[in-house]
């Protein structure tokens, strides 16, 4: 990953991820992992994180308020299913569009401040879009309860079509649900993993790295950085958005707790576990999370006990003892010690192991070989 | 973005396009399970599956804790474990002790974090790939509701756990979704003429509501109850869900010429707008030539506990009491005790009671198909299951039962021994048609 990317680098890497995408359901199935509704959140937040590394990575802002983008998505997402119909594209567009002007609106007011003081505006503005999905917006957003699709809703396209069936998004026929959901978001994920591909080896991409590395330096050049950050933020904003839709796609339900600060915190978390600034590292750091989130949870002491089985007694059960502090209820804590022995091992990440495995490889197959380097052209 | 200058070339683009495409197109098979099913994850080995999807962290993880008991000891007893609890005292006597239809009960846990997104995710968990053919839960009625409309959507059964909220079997009723606790119209109906009795028919009322779908519920029952009293509501201010300090909300009370407080919160929220409540001395008040006096409609062990002595002469209702001395409490309180150390809460024991509903209509109906299911627990009349005499009733799968009024102990015996049964609301009082609260139930849904 360290080597220079060059044109035939990117499109291998691109092949090779969106097969990667696609056969998620065999690959992760002998780790428990292969089942439609984890494989819908593994692609739904790698969009996420990958958008928010577009702003993160690149520009160095942290956004302590990405959930909010989230929010307003799903939000959308649900009105345009009671209003228009079940149909995902529109859904999805509309909450590209309303997250975009949301974005635009944060970001013009947040972004004339940089590091501690703009996450600390985000974070702001994100908590107050939860406070008001919880009161002022109850009408809007049904408050605690969430906001769903019902029955009486007008949905001016398809309410004669749908009789007594259950009310989940429809793709001309197809339910979103399962598995189709799982393709339709591992469509958009590797699409928008295309996007952010070209993003990064794009002069406005070097314009964005720049603005990370030296401010002062690009304003003493004549250059304003501020409409390069605000269209980061507002792409930022999009990807979150469309990640908020399609989490409405895959099952029709938009809750306020979306917003709250610990979701923002967690993409937060993604993008740094699995590398901020690489491409791959934050789908990768979503999936770990999303994965420790869903399936570590749901170890009880039986599942333990079937593992540990093989053990004698005596061992068994002090080993179960302590295993079962950090599974279950206790999934945050070993999510927490990895976090930490990543941050201070890797600080790049998991996408910074895996390079530096990659070099051992070069270094021990190279030293056979001849020390001649690359002749230069 | 015009600033993206490399464009794209035509091979490039057919590439992709051509290695996406033949990705796509391999993986349908693995679409579906099992198409020769008749109805979604039949057990197929010699165990069955049920879904415990409760609050294991967050504001209700206490009552969380406590069903997961309630249901791992329901597990015991179901597959012959144990004392066998409540089986001996229940009037159905399908049950066995040896399993539901010769197969061994497995399960299968989930953390719902007290928020919908968290509990559909874990319960879809249980659903796609722990083969649950039955989701049990709750602990908030937002979020049993998101649960319960999910398992339509699927295709299994949702027995619902504690959840109070009139809309969980009123509005957003669901034929695959039933419902044993109580609802907030049922404490209204119960609560109204023990209040009447206790502080008389000419009260002024100032509610405090948890502002969300039980808050809300609960509010406009007791608002319609006691109006019917003759009581004057003043004002119902909603508060946010797990605001901590409440005297912000507790303050204007004293100033707006009410002397009751209904304080229509749970959990944590009602240990600390009770508390607050009392420490700015409302209990002590004299106001409009009365005592001052404070309601909590929704009361738990739990909470009693948490509050500790102010809780002391405060009414409320209750599903179920652990101190009821009929045969079916007491064995189910023997065998909870002997099991975990201390007495079950009523979440526990609506918990338990509906996975031995569950498992009683299934073997009544000799499958685990939701439609047979749902059909056997429909109008079902049994009792011996702490509460008297039941109904499940068919139009709305809601179970009608005697509803107990509580009242915090003066001279507690024990930290178990909080509260005490005022009085017990025959069945009769607080039934109510099943249009009143609207709704539809639809058709079952066997998810294939």
């Amino acid at each position: 990953m360290s080597a220079t990317p060059t044109p035939t680098r990117d499109l291998l890497m691109f092949v090779v991820f969106a097969a990667a995408v696609l056969t998620m359901p065999m690959w992760l199935a002998p780790i428990g992992a292969g089942y439609p509704d984890l494989l819908q959140k593994f692609a739904i937040y790698g969009l996420f994180a990958t958008g928010f590394n577009l702003l993160f990575g690149l520009t160095g802002y942290l956004s302590f308020g990405h959930a909010a983008f989230l929010g307003v998505g799903s939000y959308t997402a649900v009105w345009t299913f009671k209003l228009l119909g079940m149909n995902p594209i529109p859904a999805a567009i509309m909450a590209i569009a309303a997250s975009g002007i949301f974005a635009v609106a944060i970001g013009f007011v947040s972004l004339r401040r940089s590091g501690i003081y703009f996450s600390i505006l985000t974070l702001a503005f994100a908590q107050m879009s939860y406070n008001l999905a919880y009161s002022v917006l109850t009408p809007i957003t049904n408050g605690e309860t969430g906001l769903r699709v019902l029955r009486s809703d007008p949905r001016l396209f398809d309410a004669a079509g749908q009789g007594d069936g259950p009310l989940v998004s429809t793709l001309f026929g197809i339910e979103m649900s399962g598995y189709p959901g799982f393709y339709f978001c591992a469509v958009l994920l590797i699409i928008g993993f295309f996007i952010a591909q070209r993003i990064f080896r794009s002069p406005f991409g070097t314009m964005l790295r720049a603005v990370k590395s030296n401010q002062n330096r690009m304003n003493y050049t004549g250059l304003n950085p501020r409409p390069y950050t605000l269209a980061a933020f507002v792409i930022s904003g999009m990807y979150a958005g469309l990640a908020g839709a399609l989490l409405c796609i895959t099952d029709p339900l938009a809750g306020a707790e979306r917003m709250q600060w610990t979701a923002s915190g967690e993409v937060v978390l993604m993008t740094i576990l699995g590398g901020m600034g690489t491409l791959l590292g934050p789908i990768l750091g979503a999936g770990l999370i999303k994965y420790f989130e869903n399936i570590f949870s749901a170890f009880n002491e039986q599942t333990l006990h079937r593992i540990f089985g093989f053990l004698p007694d005596f061992l068994e059960t002090p080993v179960v003892a302590i295993t079962s502090l950090f599974v279950g209820e206790g999934w945050q804590l070993t999510l927490g010690v990895l976090f930490m022995l990543i941050v201070i091992f890797l600080p790049g990440g998991i996408m910074e192991g895996f390079s530096r495995i990659g070099r051992m490889f070069r270094r021990s197959s190279g030293a056979k070989g001849s020390h001649q380097t690359a002749p230069a052209e | 973005m015009t600033l993206i200058r490399k464009p794209l070339s035509r091979r490039s683009i057919l590439r992709s396009g051509a290695a996406g495409g033949l990705v796509l197109a391999t993986p349908t098979i693995f679409t579906s399970r099992a198409w020769s099913a008749g109805y979604l994850n039949e057990p197929t080995g010699d165990t069955v599956t049920f879904g415990f999807n409760v609050p294991q962290t967050g504001a209700y993880a206490d009552e969380g804790a406590d069903e997961l008991r309630a249901y791992q000891l329901a597990v015991k007893h179901l597959n012959g474990e144990g004392d066998g609890g409540m089986l001996s005292t229940f009037s159905s006597k399908a049950l066995g002790g040896n399993g539901i239809n010769g197969k061994k009960v497995a399960f299968v846990t989930g953390d719902t974090q007290t928020k919908s997104d968290a509990a559909r995710a874990s319960a879809k968990r249980m659903i796609e790939k722990d083969g649950a053919v039955m989701i049990t839960g709750g602990s908030s009625s937002g979020v049993a509701i998101a649960v319960q409309s999910l398992c339509q959507e699927a295709g299994v059964i949702f027995m619902a756990g504690l959840t109070h909220s009139n809309d969980t079997t009123g509005k957003d009723k669901r034929a695959n979704g039933f419902r044993h606790f109580f609802n907030t119209e049922m404490t209204g109906a119960a609560l109204a003429p023990v209040l009447k009795n206790v502080m008389g028919a000419d009260r002024r009322a100032y509610h405090l509501t948890a502002d969300y779908t039980w808050g809300w519920s609960q509010e406009e029952s007791i608002k319609k109850y006691t109006e019917q009293l003759g009581w004057e509501t003043v004002a119902a201010v909603r508060t946010p869900l797990g605001a901590g300090d409440f005297s912000q909300y507790i303050t204007p009370v004293l100033n707006s010429g009410a002397d009751v407080l209904v304080l229509n919160h749970y959990g944590k929220d009602m240990v600390n707008s009770l508390t607050q409540a009392v420490q700015f001395g409302l209990r002590d008040k004299m106001v409009n030539g009365k005592q001052f006096e404070i309601v909590v409609p929704l009361y738990s062990e739990l909470m009693a506990q948490g509050a500790g002595e102010n809780v002391k002469g405060i009414l409320g209702s209750s599903n179920w009491d652990w101190k009821l001395s009929d045969a079916g409490t007491q064995a189910f309180t023997k065998s909870f005790g002997q099991e975990y150390g201390f007495p079950p809460s009523q979440a526990a024991h609506t918990c338990y009671v509906q996975t031995l509903l569950y498992a009683d209509a299934c073997q009544r109906a000799g499958t685990f198909m939701p439609s047979e299911v749902g059909k056997a627990l429909e109008g079902f009349e049994f009792d011996g299951l702490g509460n008297g005499p039941t109904l499940y009733r068919a139009a709305d799968h809601q179970c009608f039962k005697d509803v107990l009024v509580v009242k915090g102990k003066e001279n507690p015996s024990s930290q178990y021994d909080l509260l005490e049964v005022v009085e017990v609301t025959p069945r009769a009082q607080v039934e109510y048609p099943a249009e009143l609260l609207g709704g539809e139930l639809g058709s079952y849904n066997n998810g294939v």
